[in-house]
């Protein structure tokens, strides 16, 4: 074996399908990245290009409190076939970040499914959001609608290959994120 | 000779009026002896015939006879005369056939229809040496045998005697005295009351299915709605609504004596089966391109071979068994080898046509299991009982299992980077359901221990772990922290980013099956 830093694929390239959603709800740069799993669960993560990880920026508060009526945080599944979870939608809201500059940012489902969990650790920890925003700051998994044909599930979403092509394009026009 | 006493000769008379065959009458008069039933039906009509038209008298019956009744004679019943109670065998339907077991104690009670059953099962090719003959009746039958029961009960209870439905000999016990002789002759084999081989001989009458639906509307609670297209009219319903239902209902609803019928009933194929025979071992495997059950996905195998199909094939075809059920104590991923003494395991062969092996055949067994693939191995090849194997998966919190990792890490490490993971004991880690078993498990959280590890340092980024943990902890989750959702993990420990490339379980800490010695 070879004295590098070079390794064999990574947990995530070994089992999961990097999917991007940009610009969500029109808001520029609000890139969101989903890992798909090859037995089609997907966990909700924070893309590299997101404002939040961007600029040295630091977080203040984070809500699972989406509205009145609905906390992610209550959110309880049981049983094999995860009975209870709470549907979501493309654009349901997973949760709210405030970063210290008062920047107020909504993070969102990007597909349809039923919520299995939502990640409490960032709650107690902020950091792990910015340092480890693809693997232990993940922001919920949730069990997809569409059960046979994931591929239905990823309609809409940007390969790893588009989404590149997207982050050269905002570079040659220079958008501020 | 038939064991029939002075009470049973009213008995007798009705019963034969009513067009009864004369097994049925045996069994109302509560005649237990197996042999009555195996002789020929002229035999005991001749013998019945011949005890009704017997007098009252001093004179005792044949063997019989130790009763004196102070009762006055009856009425006589004469043959062919024509009397108040009507003649006895005078017919007086066109058919006739019993109205109470619809033929099954008449012609299927024929040495001929024996033969037929054991034929049925020789060509079968099923090894026993005792068999259990079940019978299934259709179940009507129930209700013509309460008609007829009230039927008898009418006329005793006249002479303040009583007869209880179980004193009554059942159709199925007349019917299995009848032939089981001459079925354990044809096939050689002893008729037990239990044994591994089952012969189930069943009877339908298509023309009778409507007697019991009178039941549905006086005792509705007796009868469940079934799922599939299925009768609700089961044998069990059946007797429980006959068990409520009051005697002067069911006469309103029934005709007692039962009504004769067209036809009789008609036998089903002959079935047989033989009960599971359970094999258990220890398996290892050699490859990372194997899983231990089939794969497949949407219909498509995905991977060639699995552990269960190597080791199920040869004990398929040699005990020729329908099918089978594969279990084991835990599991192994496609990617994992299975070292050491191997995983115990345990295989039930579904209706076996051949069950007896002795401890060199196994051993042939499990050479040719070895022989059929270098991916796998079998040791400790041995039959065991159906209890015995739950003794794979008891305690399974309780049961310790050892692995062998290789694992990158993302900073470099000297060896003495490793020393202190020997000195961690029982660890405790709190794991929630694997992302990558999450589709198909509940999602919680599960507490467990790491016992000990030790490690083997090989170079900057990659050293050995071997760790002792308990059992149904998830390795690979503990080395990378599967996204955090596992902890402690040795990410953490080691502080820095760590992953797993290859994985052997080096053993399964349980003391079963015993060891065969080689």
């Amino acid at each position: 074996m070879e004295d590098s830093e070079k390794k064999a694929p990574s947990v995530i390239d070994r089992y999961f399908t990097r999917w991007y959603r940009t610009d969500l709800k029109g808001k520029s740069c609000e890139d969101h990245c989903i890992l798909q799993h090859s037995n089609r669960i997907c966990v909700i993560t924070l893309a590299e290009s997101h404002p939040i990880l961007q600029n040295g920026r630091k977080i203040k508060n984070i809500n699972y409190q989406i509205s009145d009526g609905c906390s992610r945080l209550k959110n309880k599944v049981s049983g094999k076939s995860k009975r209870g979870g709470q549907f979501l939608t493309e654009f349901a809201p997973l949760c709210r970040i405030t970063c210290t500059d008062e920047q107020e940012y909504t993070i969102f489902s990007c597909i349809r499914g039923r919520l299995l969990e939502v990640n409490e650790a960032i709650l107690n920890k902020p950091d792990l959001l910015l340092e480890k925003p693809s693997t232990e700051g993940y922001i919920a998994v949730i069990l997809p609608k569409f059960e046979e044909k994931s591929k239905s599930v990823t309609e809409g979403l940007l390969t790893r290959e588009q989404y590149e092509e997207v982050l050269t394009k905002r570079n040659q026009q220079e958008e501020p994120c | 000779m038939l064991s029939l006493k002075e009470k049973d000769r009213p008995i007798v008379g009705k019963l034969l009026c009513a067009g009864c065959c004369v097994r049925c009458v045996l069994r109302f008069c509560c005649v237990g002896t197996c042999s009555a039933y195996r002789r020929s039906y002229e035999d005991i009509h001749k013998e019945l015939l011949a005890f009704i038209s017997e007098e009252s008298s001093p004179q005792p019956h044949d063997a019989s006879g130790e009763e004196k009744t102070d009762e006055p004679p009856n009425k006589r019943l004469r043959i062919d005369e024509g009397s108040t109670e009507g003649s006895v065998t005078a017919a007086q339907t066109d058919s006739d056939i019993c109205p109470v077991c619809l033929g099954v104690l008449q012609d299927f009670c024929d040495p001929t229809f024996a033969k037929q059953v054991s034929d049925a099962v020789k060509n079968q090719q099923y090894e026993f040496d005792s068999l259990v003959l079940t019978v299934s009746l259709p179940a009507q039958l129930s209700v013509r045998e309460h008609s007829c029961w009230l039927h008898v009960k009418k006329e005793i209870r006249e002479k303040s005697m009583c007869l209880g439905k179980e004193d009554v000999i059942q159709v199925k016990d007349a019917f299995k005295w009848a032939v089981q002789g001459k079925i354990g002759q044809e096939l050689g084999a002893a008729v037990l009351a239990n044994s591994s081989c089952e012969v189930s001989v069943g009877f339908m009458h298509p023309e009778t299915e409507e007697d019991c639906h009178f039941l549905a509307n006086t005792c509705p609670d007796c009868f469940k709605p079934t799922k599939n297209k299925a009768s609700i009219f089961t044998r069990m319903a059946v007797v429980k609504a006959l068990e409520k239902i009051s005697e002067e209902k069911f006469s309103r609803h029934y005709p007692c004596p039962p009504k004769k019928t067209n036809t009789r009933c008609t036998a089903l194929d002959t079935t047989c089966l033989h009960t599971s025979v359970f094999i258990a071992g220890r398996y290892n495997k050699f490859s990372r391109e194997l899983p231990q059950t089939p794969w497949v996905i949407d219909g498509e195998r995905r991977m060639e071979g699995s552990v269960e199909e190597l080791i199920a094939a040869p004990l398929l075809s040699s005990f020729r068994a329908d099918g089978f059920n594969f279990s084991s104590s835990g599991r192994e991923d496609v990617d994992v080898r299975t070292l050491g003494n191997g995983r115990p395991f345990a295989v039930e062969l579904l209706n076996p046509h051949r069950a007896k092996f002795n401890r060199t055949e196994i051993k042939q067994l499990q050479e040719t299991i070895n022989q059929s693939s270098d991916k796998i191995r079998v040791r400790d090849l041995q039959i065991v009982t159906r209890e015995a194997t739950s003794r794979m998966k008891e305690g399974e919190e309780e049961k310790t299992k050892t692995y062998s990792a290789l694992i990158w890490t993302q900073k470099a490490i000297e060896s003495t980077d490793l020393e202190f993971l020997a000195n961690i004991k029982d660890l405790k880690i709190a794991q929630k359901t694997p992302l990558r078993v999450l589709h198909r498990r509940p999602l919680a959280v599960r507490p467990r221990l790491i016992h000990s590890m030790s490690s083997i340092y090989l170079d900057r980024h990659h050293f050995t772990l071997k760790l002792c943990t308990q059992a149904g902890t998830y390795i690979k989750e503990f080395v990378h922290g599967d996204f955090g959702r596992t902890k402690p993990n040795l990410c953490d420990l080691m502080k820095t980013n760590a992953d797993i490339l290859e994985l052997d379980v080096e053993s399964v800490d349980i003391d079963w099956p015993p060891a065969i010695p080689d």
